[in-house]
């Protein structure tokens, strides 16, 4: 720490970081647009300015860009001296900027309208003609509307430096500087949408929210989880008139920072589709015609059924609701709605999780790891926000370099260009290439069963008292060397595993290397990435029971129960489709608690209209299992009410405090909020902000009398306006927003330091505290090979995997139907050209991609696709060329990654 | 006896240049048979005595910005030669590398012995397409002959590759970060220094950058020594540079001249005077990026230190000569298209001021200016000033500008009432 005075002001900051980033710390408001907390300083704006002075006797200073300046012992700057500059730097800026305000989807959230306020720059004195481009069309997330853009360059610093991106860039130069794509077409990077938060002004924003465009200050919004996969970022979704507009990142540091992958931006639309289910329906039997029950009648319905019914719970539910079913038809009589295997692999890594001498992860811990393997998990497309944190370990080389030369790590350009492409050691062990192969210090294509012996000798040859592993190649053991001394020789050494192969011997093997990488304190870092929101939440609500979806299906085909009330959950998603078939039909009644109508409930005799994430409270369980609350974004219409609604009458709160006393590790859960008694002044805490507009006059045309604010008896904000807004206190930080911040570039005023924790609100709480520091081990389980020509390995999408994300129109445009991956010398034997189709086992026919990265005798086939059911297949499977075989229209080749496009580009 | 003008010796109009023979004949590749002999850091000490100062326009001592790369540690280490040459007025690396390669390629050798590099580049305008011709046939030359490759010159273990980058044509590509940038396919953007190149340049390690001219003074230095060197300039000056003029005088064109002699002596003695009919209005001392100096200082011996003192900066040495029936403020706005053309994009000040500045000056020759613009036109000049902006490019672009507007305000405003009267 060093002390400087600013403009007068004595100021203790620290020399680590640039001026601008302590000044800001410090409460102070200095404009700046180039620097990014996450990004680091390249100091091209020169907005930042600030006049630093040499000695005390030096009366003139000298004009310096707080970004790229580290405070000095006993420094003297001033912010105010260098306001004419930073006015002129505005104004110049401004000179081709279109003012279209009024009409641009950044008004009113607008860094540089902020910034512009701020500098005090008013009068346009520039009488010239403005510069006007071309737009892109780059896909369906993004829009694009160049002429507002002021040459910051954070763009392209997120998109290609931060992202890893390669399909966009600056192009022209002087104030022609263009930043799009080589030629119009999709953003290629899962992380597109960050765009549209990083870039200060309108040129890049969210296109779907763009089609059904509100204000900021006309959004209502609360705190939210995404529920795209396990990693749970953390959400400011807003609603108007009842439907849910768009998703904004929440900062939290221990988690997603600043950035959302674009499932978890983009994947809500489905809360509007019309596919939801807005009322319940009920029918006498399966074959009768269904009819629309009152909630009241719905609501005697499911607990009359209830009293002798199995509950099948959800790993996409949350905590409460799958407590309160368990509740509601008995511990003994509750079912993990997940296979027996799934189950398993999530008992299994909370096993690992308590017992091994290892620290569970945070995207925080992941992006300061030094050296990492991946073992089979494809995190782009299963856990995404992974990869990009993966993204930023392979650069703490050139952190350390720098650092090593005194070169501070916020000098971003200097930092790169002393680094080039020297990384940190990233190894990946997959079946296939992955999007992460770029940065990647060796990609070892391997099926789970080998890549599991090959962890099992990496923790060998770490520690010897590992099991050891027979029979490896020479080429094998010098791969294992070179990992396991890459791995040794860390400081913060990554494991990555997850259930994603489906492979438990892989998962013991990721948790062997971990454990055999304790020394003393050092202990390693472990991810596992399990599927869904709350897949490690039902694991630990099971307590340690094994009853799952297969045992309610036995339970059922022996007729011990006639009844199900299963709880948000496509079955057909769990087991393969003619046992589901079986299940559904051996009962007498099955009531289906859902948002929108699936497949299950298609079967159903009662069918409950239940709400998605945005219009329910509860807790979700990350893959850390680290427990965060989620708040309701709006109250839908009375027909739908939250899972855990139907299902208990008792309150949020009791339901939570119940199930964390009762639940082993889960006792963090209860103190994720305020409490509901929590106030601010005596009030509840607004989901709508001070500005929200139009309050009487938003129901006039029904009624003219303004309705009683709907209540939310489950915490502690209210669906109104009146309150304390969060601006003032971040306990619950449901908007970004600050008296001359009006853009997500205030959420540094919240921040007990720019780019760290937020002041009050939570990081969520991580439920399992381990202090071991004995290493057990698994021991090395022989796989049986495959029968079948070839042997499947699941291959994931970012788009089109997560059930409900897939319903979104957005999303859909990304994703694409079934399709089973080859290797090019496969497809030649089975005689395959590229139009036909290949005949899959139990799946009828579906379209196929070659890809020159996967191995001879092995076949890629998509989970969660549209035409597929990979719980249909077994292990190994034969594969024909299909007779009479048109393309589906929905199918297009994605997911091939650059490398094996080249290499099969080369052969063709 | 060693030559009095050591860059210009093997220089002959109409003759093709020497090639390695009747270089070698001519005592050439002398310093690298010398430099092998010494130690490299004896080397760098011997050319920071001579006093050379860089001739790529910021006159630092090269001697002294060898000496800060830090010493070996087994990785690559670059000497790059910056022969981009698109200062508006200048032409002196162009004459340096087309009638003389081999004199470039000895001096690289041999610095590259002192820097203990193995690497050379040579960053060359795109344009200079003849230049291109030479050097690569004198390159080649030069590895025919061992003095390029394995071994150089005999001496074991000392390698050295020169690979030759055209161009693609920017002004920023001069800057010598930018440079870099440029040679590593980037885009022309500067950065930020420190780190300097000699710590962190090409592919992030140590790294020269130096200017053509420059690097053809070592040959001299090393084969004669610094005594010899010293004694080339007028008085107290060091050495011999190429200065030059170009506008209405009658002898146009560039000489090795010795150092200290006076823009007078440079004008009237080598350049031969104005044209007939012409008078001399004032004049850039060092090419498009430096103030105008007026008829008061052709007394001046070119001096960097006396030339700042007269408000203006020497830069290249090479004079734009602006005669009394040439319009200042047209000249200006000229000088002012260029650069805000070739402004890289990366900084505002630069990007969005120059190009206003351009806005204004284009009103004023139409007679549709104001005096609010001149307050403008200002205020601009020292908006973009040294440090306000990335890199040195803006603050050059508006030195003839801010002087401009010092030395022919009653222009400006008769351009605000009429538009501009010269045809
Ligand atoms: C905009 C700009 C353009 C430049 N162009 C050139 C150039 O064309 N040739 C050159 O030698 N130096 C040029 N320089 C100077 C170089 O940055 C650098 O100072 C020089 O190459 C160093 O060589 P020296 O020490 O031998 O003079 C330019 C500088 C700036 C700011
Ligand atoms: S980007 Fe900002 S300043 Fe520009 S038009 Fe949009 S709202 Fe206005
Ligand atoms: S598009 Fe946005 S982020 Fe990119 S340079 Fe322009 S203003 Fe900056
Ligand atoms: S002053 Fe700025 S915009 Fe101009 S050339 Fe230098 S870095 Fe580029
Ligand atoms: S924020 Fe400091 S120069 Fe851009």
């Amino acid at each position: 720490m060093v002390k400087i005075t600013v403009d007068g002001k004595v100021l203790e900051v620290d020399e680590n970081n640039n001026l601008l980033e302590e000044v800001l710390s410090q409460g102070e408001d200095l404009p700046y647009f180039c620097w990014h907390p996450s990004m680091g300083s390249v100091g091209s704006c020169r907005q930042c300015a600030v006049i630093e002075y040499a000695n005390d006797e030096d009366e003139r200073g000298r004009l310096n860009m707080a970004c790229m300046t580290s405070p000095r012992e006993g420094g003297r700057y001033s912010i105010e001296k260098a306001g004419q500059f930073r006015a002129q730097a505005i104004e110049s800026i401004m000179i081709n900027h279109p003012h279209d305000c009024p009409v641009c989807e950044e008004g009113g959230e607008c860094h540089l309208q902020d910034m512009t306020v701020m500098s005090g720059h008013t009068y346009r004195r520039y009488e010239g003609k403005k510069k006007t481009h071309t737009n892109q069309y780059l896909g369906p997330f993004i829009n694009h509307e160049m002429n507002r853009c002021i040459t910051c360059y954070r763009c392209v610093r997120y998109y290609n430096d931060y992202a890893g991106g390669t399909d966009f860039g600056p192009q022209a130069s002087h104030d022609n500087t263009y930043f799009g794509r080589w030629q119009e077409g999709p953003l290629e990077s899962e992380f597109s949408g960050n765009l549209a938060e990083v870039c200060p002004t309108g040129v890049f924003t969210d296109k779907p929210f763009g089609k059904q465009y509100v204000r900021k200050w006309d959004l209502q919004t609360a705190p939210s989880i995404c529920t795209g996969c396990s990693v749970g970022c953390n959400t400011n979704p807003g609603e108007r008139y009842g439907t849910l507009r768009r998703v904004v990142n929440r900062f939290n540091d221990e988690v997603n920072g600043y950035f959302l992958c674009d499932r978890g931006r983009f994947g809500t639309g489905y809360v509007n589709s019309d596919e939801r289910i807005t009322v319940s329906m009920t029918r006498a039997s399966s074959d009768a015609d269904p009819h629309l029950a009152s909630p009241d009648e719905a609501m005697s319905q499911l607990h009359v059924m209830a009293v002798d019914a199995i509950g099948i719970g959800s790993p996409r539910a949350s905590m409460e609701a799958n407590f309160a079913l368990r509740d509601l038809v008995g511990k003994d009589n509750f079912y993990a709605g997940v296979s027996a295997n799934d189950l398993a692999m999530g008992q299994q890594i909370l096993d690992i999780y308590r017992n091994r001498p290892v620290n569970v992860a945070s995207i925080k811990v992941i992006e300061g790891s030094d050296a990492v393997i991946v073992l089979g998990e494809d995190v782009t497309n299963t856990a995404a926000r992974i990869a990009l944190a993966l993204r930023q370990s392979v650069k703490n080389l050139g952190k350390k370099m720098a650092r090593d030369m005194k070169l501070p790590d916020w000098h971003d350009a200097a930092v790169r260009q002393l680094t080039m492409d020297r990384k940190s050691p990233l190894f990946i062990l997959s079946p296939h290439a992955t999007r992460l192969d770029d940065v990647a210090a060796n990609v070892h294509i391997s099926s789970a069963e080998e890549s599991a012996r090959i962890g099992f000798a990496i923790a060998n040859a770490i520690d010897s008292s590992a099991p050891a592993v027979k029979g490896l190649s020479k080429e094998e053991k010098s791969l294992v060397d070179t990992m396991a001394d890459a791995l040794k020789n860390a400081q913060q050494p990554l494991v990555v595993c997850g259930t994603g192969s489906f492979s438990p011997a892989l998962i013991d093997a990721a948790a062997n290397i971990a454990t055999a990488l304790q020394d003393g304190d050092k202990k390693a870092n472990l991810a596992m990435v399990v599927p869904e929101a709350n897949s490690l939440g039902l694991a630990l609500l099971m307590n340690g029971s094994d009853q799952s979806l297969d045992q309610a299906m036995s339970l059922v085909a022996d007729g011990d129960a006639k009844s199900a009330v299963v709880l948000e959950n496509d079955l057909y998603r769990r087991a393969p489709a003619d046992a589901v078939d079986s299940f559904v039909n051996a009962l007498d009644n099955l009531a289906v608690l859902d948002s929108t109508q699936t497949r299950t409930g298609e079967a159903a005799n009662l069918v409950i209209a239940a709400g998605t994430f945005a219009e329910s409270s509860g807790t979700f369980i990350n893959y850390e299992a680290r427990a965060q609350h989620f708040y309701s974004v709006f109250k839908p219409k009375d027909s739908i009410r939250a899972s855990v609604k139907w299902l208990s009458d008792q309150k949020l709160s009791e339901i939570t405090a119940a199930c964390a006393s009762s639940i082993t590790d889960c006792g963090g859960m209860a103190n994720l909020t305020p409490g509901e008694d929590f106030n601010v002044a005596g009030m509840k805490v607004p989901r709508q902000q001070h500005r929200y507009s139009g309050r009487t006059a938003m129901r006039a045309d029904i009624n003219v009398h303004e309705p009683k604010q709907e209540q939310d008896e489950d915490g502690i904000l209210s669906y109104s306006m009146e309150g304390v807004p969060a601006t003032r206190d971040a306990t619950v930080f449901n908007t970004a927003w600050s008296g001359g911040w009006n853009s997500n570039q205030s959420v540094f005023k919240f921040q007990s330091h720019t780019g760290g924790a937020l002041k009050q609100a939570s990081h969520g709480q991580c439920l399992i505290e381990n202090n071991s520091k004995t290493k057990t081990w698994n021991e090395i389980e022989k796989d049986n090979a495959p029968e079948g020509d070839f042997a499947v390995f699941p291959l994931y999408h970012l788009f089109g995997s997560e059930e409900l994300t897939a319903r979104t129109p957005a999303i859909q445009e990304k994703a694409t139907s079934a399709y089973i991956a080859l290797n090019g010398d496969d497809a030649q034997k089975l005689g395959l050209q590229a139009s036909d189709g290949v005949a899959l086992e139990h799946n009828g026919s579906v379209p196929f991609i070659i890809r020159s990265s996967i191995k001879p005798g092995t076949v890629g086939v998509p989970v969660g696709l549209e035409g597929v059911n990979f719980r249909n297949l077994p292990d190994g499977i034969a594969l024909e060329k299909a007779s009479s075989w048109t393309a589906p229209e929905k199918w297009h080749a994605a997911n091939i990654i650059a490398s094996d496009r080249a290499s099969s580009e080369g052969e063709a | 006896m060693a030559t009095d003008k050591p860059l210009t010796k093997n220089i002959e109009e109409g003759r093709a240049p020497f090639n390695f023979k009747k270089y070698t004949a001519a005592g050439g590749y002398e310093s690298v048979h010398k430099v092998v002999k010494m130690e490299p850091t004896d080397a760098v000490e011997l050319v920071k005595n001579a006093g050379l100062g860089g001739r790529g326009g910021a006159g630092f001592n090269t001697g002294l910005k060898w000496s800060f790369v830090p010493p070996p540690d087994g990785g690559p280490r670059y000497l790059v030669i910056n022969a981009d040459e698109m200062e508006p007025g200048t032409f002196k690396d162009r004459l340096l590398i087309e009638n003389d390669p081999h004199l470039l390629i000895e001096g690289m050798i041999t610095t590259c012995f002192a820097l203990q590099s193995n690497c050379g580049y040579i960053f060359l305008r795109g344009e200079y397409t003849d230049c291109e011709e030479r050097l690569l046939k004198a390159i080649k030359e030069a590895y025919d002959n061992g003095m390029l490759g394995k071994n150089v010159a005999g001496k074991k273990g000392f390698d050295l590759d020169i690979y030759l980058h055209t161009s693609a044509g920017r002004y920023i590509c001069g800057e010598e970060t930018a440079l870099l940038n440029a040679l590593e396919g980037k885009r022309a953007n500067p950065r930020a220094k420190p780190p300097f190149p000699q710590v962190s340049g090409l592919w992030g390690r140590p790294t020269v950058v130096n200017n053509v001219e420059t690097i053809c003074n070592i040959p001299g230095i090393v084969t004669h020594g610094v005594e010899w060197y010293q004694a080339l300039g007028k008085g107290d000056y060091v050495g011999t540079r190429i200065s030059g003029v170009s506008g209405r005088v009658n002898k146009p064109g560039c000489w090795e001249v010795p150092v200290g002699i006076t823009f007078r002596e440079l004008l009237e003695d080598y350049a031969g005077g104005m044209q007939d009919g012409y008078e001399l209005k004032a004049f850039l001392p060092g090419g498009g990026s430096t103030d105008f100096l007026i008829p008061e200082h052709l007394d001046l011996p070119m001096d960097p230190g006396l030339v700042q003192k007269a408000g203006s900066r020497l830069g290249t040495s090479l004079i734009m000569v602006l005669d009394d029936k040439t319009c200042p403020v047209g000249c200006i706005r000229n000088l002012i298209k260029f650069f805000a053309h070739e402004s890289c994009g990366w900084c505002t000040p630069c990007r969005d001021g120059l190009p206003w500045v351009e806005h204004i000056l284009n009103n004023m020759e139409e007679g549709k200016g104001s005096l609010k613009d001149i307050e403008i036109l200002d205020e601009m000049t020292r908006y973009m000033g040294p440090g306000n902006t990335f890199c040195a490019l803006a603050p050059g672009a508006v030195e003839p500008l801010q002087s401009g507007l010092k030395y022919f305000m009653g222009e400006f405003e008769a351009h605000i009432n009429h538009g501009c009267s010269y045809n």
